[in-house]
Order: structure tokens, then sequence, then C-alpha cells
């Protein structure tokens, strides 16, 4: 469970989070959505401590993270997979080793036993063969598959995704969606979705958390979305179905409906 | 912090942060032995890699400094000898050392930044630590110490390249035979600018390491912003380098 209290957060004098309180549950998938430049990535960092805030506090399985000795917030962050917004993958590493890296600073597997998971989860991210391939020879999308994959190469039990749909095929959206959904449940992890793919924000979320003008604006499950009431909201979500409706870049998923739900 | 600072305070500002970075670093030299591999990779490309240019470098001053020293100095009053008692002890004193500094400054300092800029750039960094990864250890240290084992071994290669370029110019443009050159050095030389010369390079090897990663480590601002740092860190090297000479000059002289 994570929890946000009352968070501020300003880079040079100008407030990005001003009072952000935020609840993430054990075993939900949450997504974050708000407009670009909202502080969506900015409060997903606070909740590794990538970020502290300048007051308010953040609350990992109860623990302040931020009073944390730097050891103990090394330790509780090998709880978290993280897949940033670029992929954020070493240039300097192919993608094998990539995926193997955190398997290789953390356990005690031998090598073989470190290839065997390493290609596993490449398998989990449809990605079997980019193995020895460098991130730069890599599409965009290919880029964040792998990621993905180290992402959730030491077993999580929280998985932070900023913006995993952005930027790609409604195709690829749609494998990555299913992806977020199937590992929800099979590793049974706590999940939080930042973005603005309304696509994405019904396919895999639980809960949704609507950040504006640097609070959280609005909170409330996928069915109390869709009662909601609230202008700012509705014009958000409105924007996006328009974009969808327009085949915009990140709305446009036509196999959505056709696409079968994975079931283990 | 929410208070936003005087600019007139950004100097102070930025010696804090560089300062809080070093600390941090200190602290994560307890971890070297887990990032050995890194220190012997960064050994290699921040040293080894630095042979040729260095040597180069190296080759010419020393070949130029013996020119100008015949051309300065020669008179049927004077033993020839006296250019290798006068050029000898400038490269082990001065040249060595600051040429090999500048020189790497650029090479080195520019390519730490531009690497640690391009890996904050892209959240590699924060990637780093979301892995429970210290970045400090991983990245900064390695690289600090690397610098500060391998820039004495440069100091050498470069202070015995220029010196055998001078005896190599000045015997065969008939200025100074090498015995007479050899004997020059020899009977003026001084062990402490041996070792004065090895604790400057090992300073400077200190300085351009810790600032350019500094600089890299702090970038902001995508591409752009790569590049400033890269700027910043060959240029701000080169100022701290004379720096650090003159201090070191005044205190061990
Ligand atoms: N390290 C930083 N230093 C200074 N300003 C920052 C930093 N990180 C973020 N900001 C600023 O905070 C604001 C929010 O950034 P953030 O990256 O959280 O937006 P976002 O909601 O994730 O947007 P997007 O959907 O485009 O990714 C932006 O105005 C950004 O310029
Ligand atoms: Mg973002």
């Amino acid at each position: 469970m994570i929890q946000l209290r009352d968070i501020y957060k300003s880079f040079g004098g100008t407030p990005v989070i001003k009072g952000a309180t935020l609840d993430v549950k054990e075993g939900e998938t949450l997504a974050v959505i708000g407009r670009s430049g909202s502080g969506k990535s900015v409060l997903m960092k606070h909740m590794i401590g990538l970020l502290k805030p300048d007051s308010g506090y953040v609350l990992v399985d109860g623990v302040d993270i931020n009073k944390l000795a730097y050891h103990e917030l090394q330790k509780l962050r090998r709880n978290f997979g993280v897949l940033f917004q670029g992929g954020a993958l070493f240039d300097s590493m192919n993608s094998f080793d990539n995926v193997a890296f955190p398997l290789r600073s953390f356990s005690k597997k031998s090598e073989a036993d470190i290839k065997r998971d390493v290609l596993e989860c490449l398998d989990m991210v449809e990605l079997p063969d980019v193995g020895p391939k460098f991130p730069p020879e890599l599409s965009g999308g290919m880029q964040k598959r792998v990621a993905l994959a180290r992402a959730i190469a030491m077993r999580p039990r929280y998985i932070m995704y900023d913006e995993p749909t952005s930027g790609l095929d409604p195709e690829t959206s749609n494998v990555i969606d299913q992806m977020i959904k199937s590992l929800a449940v099979r590793l049974n992890v706590t999940s939080v979705v930042v973005t603005h793919d309304m696509h994405s924000v019904l396919t895999t979320a639980d809960r949704v958390a609507f950040i504006n003008e640097g609070r959280i604006w609005w909170v409330g499950s996928i069915p109390d979305l869709h009662e909601c009431a609230d202008d700012t909201l509705i014009n958000f979500v409105r924007a996006n179905e328009y974009q969808i409706g327009a085949g915009g870049a990140s709305g446009n998923r036509p196999h959505q409906s056709v696409v079968p739900r994975q079931t283990n | 912090m929410t208070v936003t600072l005087p600019r007139i305070l950004d100097p102070f500002v930025s010696l804090g942060r560089f300062a809080l970075l070093l600390a941090r670093a200190f602290r994560s030299v307890a971890e070297l032995g887990r990032y050995s591999k890194n220190i012997f990779e960064q050994m290699v490309r921040i040293g080894i890699e630095s042979i040729p240019i260095v040597a180069l470098a190296a080759l010419f001053s020393g070949a130029v400094t013996t020119v100008q020293t015949a051309h300065q100095l020669v008179s049927p009053f004077i033993p020839v000898s006296i250019i290798g008692a006068v050029v000898v002890p400038s490269v082990i004193l001065e040249l060595g050392a600051v040429v090999t500094g500048f020189l790497l400054a650029g090479r080195v300092g520019a390519r730490i930044a531009a690497e640690l800029g391009t890996m904050r750039v892209t959240e590699q960094i924060d990637a780093l630590e979301a892995m429970g990864l210290n970045s400090v250890g991983y990245l900064i240290v390695p690289r600090v110490v690397a610098g500060v084992i391998m820039f004495p071994v440069l100091y050498i290669v470069a202070c015995v390249v220029a010196i055998a370029g001078g005896i190599f110019v000045g015997h065969y443009t008939g200025e100074v035979p090498a015995g007479e050159f050899i004997a020059g050095a020899r009977e003026f030389f001084r062990p402490f600018d041996a070792v004065f010369g090895l604790i400057k390079s090992l300073v400077f090897g200190f300085v351009i390491t810790a600032i350019s990663c500094y600089k890299g480590y702090y970038t902001r601002g995508g591409a752009e912003g790569v590049g400033r740092a890269t700027t910043e860190a060959a240029v701000t090297s080169c100022v701290y380098i004379l720096l650090a000479d003159l201090i070191l000059a005044s205190t061990l002289l």
C-alpha cells in the first residue's frame, strides 16, 4: 500500500504539486490521469523516493520513505519495478544485459538461471529474439517492452508504468494493456499506471485518480468515472474520446473489442 | 525548499551541491568492491585510451620547449647542457601535468559529462536508483577513482615522451647533443620535482573527473542540456586546474 499525504513540490519556485493526497491500495491497479505537464511523472517519482516532497509525506507499507536511511530506501525500492516514460534502457548494454542487470546486481542466481529468467521476461513482452540488440537498434515500442521486461525481472510487488502506451500503435498498445492486466493478476502486483490514454485506463485500471492544477482533483472507480459529473474531468475524458473517434494518435484502437482478454 | 534564492547565491548553491555529491561519493567508497568491474573499465577508457593523444601532445611540447630554450639561452658563455637543465624540470614540474590536464579536461571531462548527462535526461540514472542501486557509487566513484589512479600514469608517460622529444629535437637540430642534454638534466634533477608533479597530476585527475561527473549528473533539459553540461565540464575543469596548480605551487614549493 502506498499513501501520499498532502504532498507539495515545486521546481525553481514553480509549484507543480500543490497538496496531493492519494492511496494506492494493495493489489489494485490505479490509473493516474491528467494533462501533459500536470505533474503525473513527478507524482510517480515521489512514490519511490526519486523526488522528495517539499512538504507532506509518502508511506509505503506504512513506512515514511523519506525518513529511511539510504540503504533502507534502496532495499525498499527493490520491491518496485518501474517503466519509465522513455524506457530508460541502459544504452551501453544490449537488451539481454539490460533485463539481466537487476538480476545480476541483486540476486545470487547462477548465470544459467539468470539467462532462463531473462528469456522468460522477454517472452512475456513478446520479444523473444531481441536479446543481442542494443536499445538504439530497437523501435520506441520495442524499447518500452524491453524496459517492461527489465521492470518485472525481479518479480516486484509494485509496478509503476509511466505512459506505457504513448507513442505506440494501437495493436502494440493493446498488447501492453493486456500485459499490465495479466501481470496484475499473475504476479499479484499493485500497479500505478500513469497515462493520458483513456483506452488504457478503461482496460487496465480498477480506480482512477485525475490530477489537475497540482491537486488530486478526482478519485474513483471506473463505474464512478462513468457517473462522474465534474466538468473538468468530463472535458478531459471527452477530449480523449474525441481523439478516439477522430482516429487520434493515442486513442484509436479499432481492435480493442475483438482482442480476447487473457484469462490466466 | 520552496524559497527561491537570489541568483547571486547560485555559485554557493552549486558549491553546496558539489560538496554534497562528493560526500555521497565518499560514503559510497565502502561499496567499491561491488563496482570494481566499472573501475577497471573506466581505467581503460580514461587512462589507456588517452595515451596516444597525451603522448602526441607531450612529444611536441617537449620538442618546442627545447628549441625555444636553446633559442633563448645559447651563447658562447653558457654550456649547452643548461638546456637539459632547464627543459627537464619545467616538463616535470609544470608542462607534463598541465598539458595532460588540459588535454584530458577536453577528452575525458567532456566525455564523462556527455555520458552522465545523457543518462540523466533519458532517466537512466533514475532507473538505476529505482532498482535500488546507488547511482553515485555505480557511476561517479569508478570514474573519479580511475581518474586519480590513471592521471599520474599519464603524467609519467607525458614526461618521458616530452623529455625524449626534447632530446631528439635538440640532438638532430644540432642545438645540444643528447649526452650534454642528459648530463645537464641530471646535474639539476631534484627528486621532489617529480613527487610534486605526481601530486599535481593526481589532484588534476580528481578535479577533472569530479567536476565533470557533477556537471553530467545534474544535467537538465534534454539534448541541449547535455551540450551545455559537456562544454561547462571542459571549461570549468580547465579553470580549476589552473587554480589548483597555483594553490599547489604556493603551498608545496
Ligand atoms: N526535475 C525537474 N526539474 C524541474 N522541473 C521539473 C522536473 N521534473 C518535472 N518538472 C516540471 O514539472 C512539471 C510536471 O512535469 P511531469 O513530467 O510530471 O508532467 P507529466 O504530467 O508527466 O506530463 P507528460 O504527460 O507530458 O509526461 C512540468 O512543468 C515540468 O517542467
Ligand atoms: Mg510524464
